[in-house]
């Protein structure tokens, strides 16, 4: 073994070729079988897609970096489900390109948070939310309430997304901005045409409070209440029922 | 610095700063005034800055032939005192972003400086900016030691290095403005992730063409460590960078993989990115600065063998021990804690190897500060492989995830290993570079060495404390059945220890300075040494039988 390394450090694209070789067997062995998708990811049949108005949301959760402190992975400890609700399947992420599991609970976990409380509270929180929980170190987020949501670039989000494997339809990417519109506005006309191609579980809700305008509060509100709701599937095998 | 181009490396420099220039243009032109289009701008005044500037100089005199005679430094030497201006700054916002869980309103009311936006500044900003840095510098400076030849051109490690440089920039500007992939260690977006291969490309070629005109035979240990951590980096780069952009002209991209694939490629990448450049980059530095400066063989060849390639084999396996109890399937899960625990072998094989080589060299361990810093080094990086192991087992692992006692493990690697490594080789190399008797103040190195190690320690046992304790909380029950304590309870117990921690930051972070200053004074100060060691005729530095061939 120790001849065979002598000639081998004589020779750097030996060296090279024996170093990418030792590396790759790990990640092969590990990572290749998860794409047989059916023996890792469950079926769930009621799974919903993220409307362009959470799809935003997301972005701005991820843009701003509230995974840094926020989970979205309630593991399969007795603990966690009693604090947070059922354990997360690996369905649940399926459409999440990036996965937002986390590794740090400075807060805490948000898989679940979806419902768990009123968009008002929400608001309030991420307006300020010492003003809500005085003991909290959460960054305020003032500053979205002002800012308006851009929506001129919805429909190319969701053309990336199905190329990456989302079942966005020709449909849904040519209403991206009405339904982003509707959602926020629930006495529009544009509000049916997003429960229509969503479902009818889809919240419609003022998020903001502000109907007519479309801000990035009411983007990162709507996110924040589907989380856990696109699929009713964990409910019905854990221990814990359903909200 | 222009004057040692020659004039077709002067030609070549401005066909590349004018490429990327128009490059910069188009960014500009495609993205506006959002995030993308600044970073256009950007790019084109840094590369029109740049172009100048060569121009000014385009017509000096050629190098001198005897020049090929001598290594060749300048790039180690703007490296290193790059490398001291990115660890200033990054650990910097680290004191800042340790400073915002204490003082959660400390964020100024901009939307720039929030948590969530600082922390990979801070993460980016001493990885990849203070660590990339010395990285580079000392592996230019080992590379040509050990092959007893000068680089073979003058212009890829300007390329290498100013290109590295600019990658930071885009990156850590990037947080700030909220282009991130939200991907630890791999924010970055795609056109900075494209970015870096190019420059990483030109690094691995650099490297292979200096090794190719090597005068020893044998290649030195530390330039396997050194390929190891070139050559894997790219690979876990490309696998994890895949995304689909949404269009030219805006930042950002969708991840290829989603859900369980994503996590655990994530995380293939995100623990081989401590494997492969925290760790075996750092071991490159080890194995030639350590037994350089203390004038001793390295204790066991065969030892650094058996360790280098379990190192290299091993870690691609562990990254799913970030995974455990999640959604990943479980035979995933403990082929990482399988591999975890056995890859204790090869990591104590390097610390013992390097411990060991001090064996007859102690008492310069007592007498020299910078020495002292790289023993203490090892001395981390075997207790951090240990508690790495240990953190790995399931069960150990169900209470430490999610808390700070993973923190405050990375510190103990980042801060006890990774930092203290590069500062110890980081005064070994200066004199040399700089053609100094010794660095201008031994004082200031000593009183660095013990303002980090403080730091450290008192960085690590508050985050051990606070990380028990939360864990504890988190999952007590109380009699009646249900959990004791709400998630608020936890965090108000965690607030004296994150002061702690800002203090033991603050102290680690004033030794960086210290460093700064007096790596400024060696250069510019201090008496100059009568015997360079920067012929490629002389001696190369770690010959005192470390580069004996395998028996
Ligand atoms: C510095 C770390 C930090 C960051 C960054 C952060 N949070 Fe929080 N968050 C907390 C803490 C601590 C709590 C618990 C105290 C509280 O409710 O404010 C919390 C609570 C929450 C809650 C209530 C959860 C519950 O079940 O009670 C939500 C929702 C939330 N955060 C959303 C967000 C969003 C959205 C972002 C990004 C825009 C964000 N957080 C960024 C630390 C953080
Ligand atoms: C002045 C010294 C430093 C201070 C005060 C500091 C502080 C911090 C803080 C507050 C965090 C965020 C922890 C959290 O989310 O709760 C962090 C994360 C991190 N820091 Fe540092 N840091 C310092 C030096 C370093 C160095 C030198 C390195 C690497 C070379 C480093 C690498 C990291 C990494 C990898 C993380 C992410 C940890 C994780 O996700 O678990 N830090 N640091």
């Amino acid at each position: 073994m120790f001849r065979l390394h002598d000639w081998l450090e004589q020779r750097s694209i030996a060296l090279a070729l024996g170093i990418i070789a030792a590396a790759s067997v790990g990640g092969m062995v590990e990572i290749a079988p998860l794409f047989t998708i059916h023996q890792t990811v469950e079926d769930a049949p009621d799974m919903r897609l993220y409307t362009p108005l959470e799809l935003a949301g997301r972005n701005i959760y991820i843009r701003e970096g509230c995974y840094a402190c926020h989970s979205q992975m309630i593991r399969t400890l007795r603990d966690e489900v009693e604090r947070y609700g059922p354990y997360s399947l690996a369905v649940e992420s399926k459409y999440d390109h990036p996965m937002l599991w986390g590794s740090k609970r400075t807060g805490p976990d948000l898989a679940r948070v979806g419902g768990k409380y009123s968009d008002d509270w929400h608001v309030a929180h991420l307006t300020d939310p010492r003003a809500v929980v005085p003991q909290s170190v959460m960054p305020a987020y003032r500053f979205l309430a002002a800012k308006a949501l851009p929506t001129e670039r919805l429909p190319d989000h969701l053309r990336a997304q199905r190329a990456v494997g989302v079942p966005y339809s020709e449909e849904m990417i040519a209403n991206a901005k009405a339904d982003a519109f509707g959602q926020a506005a629930p006495d529009s006309s544009q509000a049916e045409g997003a429960k229509a191609r969503y479902g009818a579980d889809t919240t419609i809700s003022s998020f903001d409070g502000e109907p007519g305008r479309l801000t990035e509060m009411d983007a990162l509100v709507a996110y924040l209440q589907v989380l856990g709701r696109l699929t009713r599937v964990p409910y019905a095998s854990s221990i814990a029922g359903p909200p | 610095m222009i004057a040692q181009l020659t004039l077709g490396e002067r030609r070549a420099g401005l066909i590349i700063l004018v490429a990327i220039a128009l490059v910069g243009l188009a960014m500009a032109i495609a993205g506006g005034n959002g995030p993308f289009g600044v970073h256009g701008a950007l790019v084109l005044v840094g590369a029109i800055a740049g172009t100048f500037w060569l121009l000014g100089h385009y017509l000096d005199a050629p190098p001198r032939a005897e020049r090929l005679r001598e290594y060749y430094d300048d790039p180690s030497k703007v490296g290193v005192a790059l490398a001291m201006i990115w660890a200033v700054a990054g650990m910097g916002f680290g004191v800042w972003v340790a400073a915002l869980l204490a003082w959660p309103e400390f964020t100024l009311d901009q939307e720039w400086a929030s948590f969530g936006r600082i922390r990979p500044i801070h993460t980016t900003g001493v990885i990849f900016g203070f660590g990339g840095n010395a990285l580079i510098a000392t592996s230019f400076y080992v590379m040509q030691r050990t092959c007893r030849t000068r680089l073979p051109d003058q212009l890829g490690a300007w390329f290498v290095l100013l290109g590295y440089n600019l990658f930071c920039v885009l990156a850590t500007t990037g947080y700030a403005m909220g282009v991130t992939q939200s991907k630890e260690y791999a924010e970055p977006e795609w056109y900075v992730d494209l970015w870096l291969l190019v420059v990483w490309v030109t690094y691995f070629i650099v490297y292979l063409r200096t090794l190719a005109h090597r005068r020893e035979p044998h290649i030195y240990v530390a330039n396997w460590y050194y390929l190891a951590f070139v050559l894997v980096v790219a690979m876990l780069h490309i696998v994890n960078g895949l995304a689909v952009p949404v269009s030219f002209g805006t930042d950002k991209s969708y991840p290829l993989f989603s859900g369980v694939q994503d996590a655990l490629t994530e995380w293939w990448y995100g623990h081989n990115a401590v494997a492969f450049f925290l760790t075996s980059g750092f071991l490159g530095m080890m194995y030639y600065f350590l037994p350089v400066r203390a004038g001793r063989p390295i204790y066991s060849y065969r030892l650094s063998i058996i360790s280098f390639w379990g190192i290299t084999f091993m870690y691609m396996w562990v990254g799913s021990h970030h995974l455990h109890y999640t959604a990943l399937p479980q035979w995933v899960q403990t082929l990482g804690m399988t591999f975890s625990i056995i890859l204790l072998v090869p990591s104590w094989g390097s610390a013992a190897n390097a411990l060991l080589t001090l064996n007859g060299a102690w008492h310069k361990v007592r007498d020299d500060a910078t020495l002292r810093f790289m023993m203490v080094a090892a001395v981390f990086y075997g207790l951090t492989t240990f508690e790495g192991s240990f953190l790995a087992i399931r069960s150990v692992n169900s209470l430490s995830h999610y808390t700070d006692w993973t923190v405050g493990h990375v510190h103990a690697g980042a801060l006890g290993w990774v930092a203290m490594i590069s500062f110890g080789s980081v005064y070994a190399m200066v004199p040399w570079i700089w053609k100094r008797r010794a660095m201008y103040s031994p004082a200031l190195v000593e009183v660095h060495f013990w303002l980090a190690l403080a730091g450290t320690l008192i960085y690590v046992i508050a985050m051990w404390n606070s990380g028990i304790i939360q864990g504890l909380m988190w999952r007590t029950y109380n009699e009646s059945g249900t959990l004791a304590y709400s998630f608020v309870d936890s965090l108000v117990a965690m607030r004296p220890y994150y002061i702690a921690r800002t203090v033991g930051g603050l102290c680690f972070f004033a030794g960086a300075v210290l460093g700064c200053l007096n790596i400024y004074l060696t250069a510019t100060r201090a008496p100059a040494s009568s015997a360079g060691d920067s012929a490629v005729t002389a001696d190369p530095r770690p010959p005192v039988g470390a580069m004996q061939p395998a028996e």
